[in-house]
């Protein structure tokens, strides 16, 4: 017992958000099980997973790293589709599809990070609200690449093209991707398991990077570049490791998405999803994995909560955000909070 | 030759519109430097604003787009005083999400109360515009008038900051917050007035925008206002020439990206030149240099 105590707070911080994440998971999966949820809900299960991931990578990103970025739908975009397409190409190589997933996720984290890799050589030379736009901006030029790119798959393997749908297939070839169209008819093979595991396998890798001594040299960085670098910090590498690392857990966490969807198409990956992780993240705490979970968690089941309001739910939902940010960070609303609430008020007697 | 100067010509009209919208972001940055997402939206509030004005109440265009610039205005410094103004000395990034809160909501809000449909925004600008060269080049009056209405919004801009004592205060403000307050200036006031200038510039910018590409809908405002952005970083934000250069060269590279190259990807390459841009001048055309201090 007496081990436990001296295990230091971060350590068990981490150990409670494992926790917290296996008993979710479990409460969730005996709910679904006993029909404890609408038919909605339960599709919601999947998506949820995703964002999660999202979230924890773009906190990876934005608190660990301390760079801003509004392009992170750009990688998940990425990871959809190659892993959508890998799936689909694989359909009769790989029978089984836990192990079609498995592969998907792995070439979608795999693509994200070379997009990521290629991204974070310019991205990473500019500071503060300019490496923002540029992040920005790769993830338009994605999600207009994506959108102008066709792929078949015959025998002989799959067929590129740009711009024009103009390939030729092989007798019994059928086009998977077709540009503004997207990828219709995707087998779902992605299963809340799946999500779980791949939220297990992030927050694994993220804890350890930051426990270790790249991830200290990465937080160096953050909280004051110029003391870090005069160091002997590698400011290049360690940014570029954060980066990429966020963009590999975005593709797998995109490929995780684009399978549970019937359709995918990549005007999906635009700016407004990349925003909408950010909001879970500023919401969850920065630098905060517990709180990225729970916010994206339950920012996404709110629209769906509050369905009950039909046309007034995403009023509700920017309402909601706004005055949040307003209580967490307005000086007037929190001594007026305090003042409400007796507890705090007579702590400060 | 002749398609050559309709696209430059084209390419300067849709680029004023931007820069008008960047002149919103630019000066709100200058001084509040914050990022305000919802100005796209205020964009999409005046267009709306002027179509009911013009096509259900019948007043002449020229009315309509007063009472667009007044609304627009009020609502530019409601938010403000509402949304940013209690989180003047929070994180940069709280301020950010606090925007899209804003974003989110005068979109859903537009949705509620004016519908998704698609609204054809009226004619406002009708006429035959100008034909030189025998008829081989032709200007609609809508392009003459945009291009006219940035020119003088400059001009007057560039005497606003430079002459008034509000202009002089907005300067001193995005010079030291701190030393301005201790000269005397109210800060509130002049973030206050600047945010109304911007939200009046961006409901001019809506119409503007509307006469060009007519089709309203409560999403309207996103694109162009992310556009505006991006012009206002390419020619440095914060500066009031570095919007009307960035916006004018924006709306040039995305018109002849769309008719030379490909207009699938006339986006992409309109964000390529801002990337290679903002490498070779980390800070935008006219951006200043920030000296980092140890």
């Amino acid at each position: 017992m007496n081990k436990l105590k001296t295990i230091d707070r971060s350590v068990r911080r981490n150990f409670l958000t494992y926790a917290i994440v296996i008993v979710a998971y479990v409460l969730l999966q005996l709910l679904s099980s006993a029909r404890g949820f609408s038919p909605t809900l339960r599709g919601q299960l999947v998506p949820i997973c995703a964002y999660v991931v999202m979230a924890l990578s773009l906190n990876l990103t934005v608190g660990i790293l301390g760079e801003l970025s509004l392009g992170h739908a750009g990688f998940m975009s990425v990871g959809a589709f190659s892993g959508a397409i890998a799936a689909s190409a694989l359909q009769a190589a790989v029978p089984s599809p836990g192990a079609r997933l498995a592969i998907a996720m792995l070439i979608g984290a795999i693509f994200a990070g070379i997009v990521g890799t290629i991204i974070s050589v310019p991205v990473l030379r500019l500071n503060g609200d300019y490496l923002a736009i540029v992040t920005l901006a790769f993830g338009q030029i994605i999600k207009s690449l994506i959108e102008n790119l066709y792929v078949g798959v015959d025998d002989a393997g799959l067929h590129f093209s740009f711009l024009k749908p103009s390939i030729t297939l092989a007798q019994g070839g059928r086009m998977i991707l077709n540009g503004p169209m997207g990828i219709p008819n995707i087998t779902k093979i992605s299963t809340f398991l799946a999500g779980f595991i791949l939220i297990l396998i992030t927050l694994v890798i993220i804890f350890n990077l930051v426990r270790s001594r790249a991830g200290r040299a990465i937080m160096a960085l953050r909280d004051n570049r110029i003391a870090a670098e005069s160091v002997g910090i590698n400011v290049t590498k360690y940014k570029m490791m954060a980066f990429v690392t966020s963009a590999a857990l975005a593709g797998a966490a995109g490929a995780l998405f684009a399978l549970g969807q019937n359709t995918i198409v990549a005007a999906k990956f635009d700016f407004n999803t990349s925003i909408l992780i950010l909001v879970f993240v500023v919401l969850g705490g920065l630098g905060n994995m517990l709180g990225s979970i729970i916010a994206a968690a339950a920012l996404t089941i709110l629209p769906e909560a509050l369905r009950g309001f039909a046309d007034y739910r995403m009023l509700i939902y920017a309402i909601v955000l706004i005055l949040v940010m307003l209580g967490t960070n307005s000086p007037q609303l929190k001594a007026m909070l305090q003042k409400l609430l007796p507890g705090k008020k007579r702590e400060e007697v | 030759m002749m398609t050559f100067l309709t696209h430059l010509i084209n390419g300067i009209s849709l680029g004023s519109v931007y820069a008008i919208i960047a002149l919103g972001y630019t000066m709100v940055y200058g001084i509040a430097k914050m990022l305000n997402f919802a100005h796209g939206d205020v964009i999409m509030v005046g267009a709306y604003v002027c179509f009911f004005a013009v096509s259900s109440y019948h007043l002449p265009p020229v009315l309509g787009v007063v009472i667009a610039m007044l609304l627009c205005t009020a609502l530019g410094m409601l938010i403000e005083r509402l949304a940013y103004k209690p989180l003047r000395q929070a994180a940069s990034l709280a301020v950010l999400i606090t925007a899209i809160g804003v974003s989110y909501f005068l979109q859903n809000g537009a949705q509620l109360l004016w519908g998704s449909n698609n609204k054809m925004f009226p004619d406002i600008l009708p006429g035959d515009g100008i034909a030189l060269f025998g008829g081989e080049l032709h200007i609609s009056v809508a392009t003459i008038v945009t291009i006219l209405a940035c020119i003088i919004i400059m001009l007057a801009l560039t005497w606003f900051t430079g002459n008034t004592r509000m202009g002089k205060a907005m300067r001193a403000v995005s010079e030291d917050k701190g030393a301005a307050q201790l000269m005397g200036i109210n800060v509130n006031t002049t973030i206050s007035v600047t945010f109304a200038i911007g939200s009046a510039l961006a409901a001019i910018a809506g119409v503007l925008y509307m006469s060009s590409y007519p089709i309203l809908v409560p999403t309207t405002g996103s694109m162009p206002g992310i556009k505006a952005f991006t012009a206002a970083v390419f020619g440095g934000i914060g500066s009031i020439p570095g919007a009307l250069l960035g916006g004018v060269l924006l709306g040039v590279i995305e018109i002849f990206a769309g008719a030379y190259i490909s207009t699938q990807l006339a986006n992409a390459i309109v964000f390529l030149v801002l990337i290679i841009v903002l490498l070779v001048k980390p800070t935008g055309l006219l951006g200043k240099k920030i000296r980092e201090k140890v």
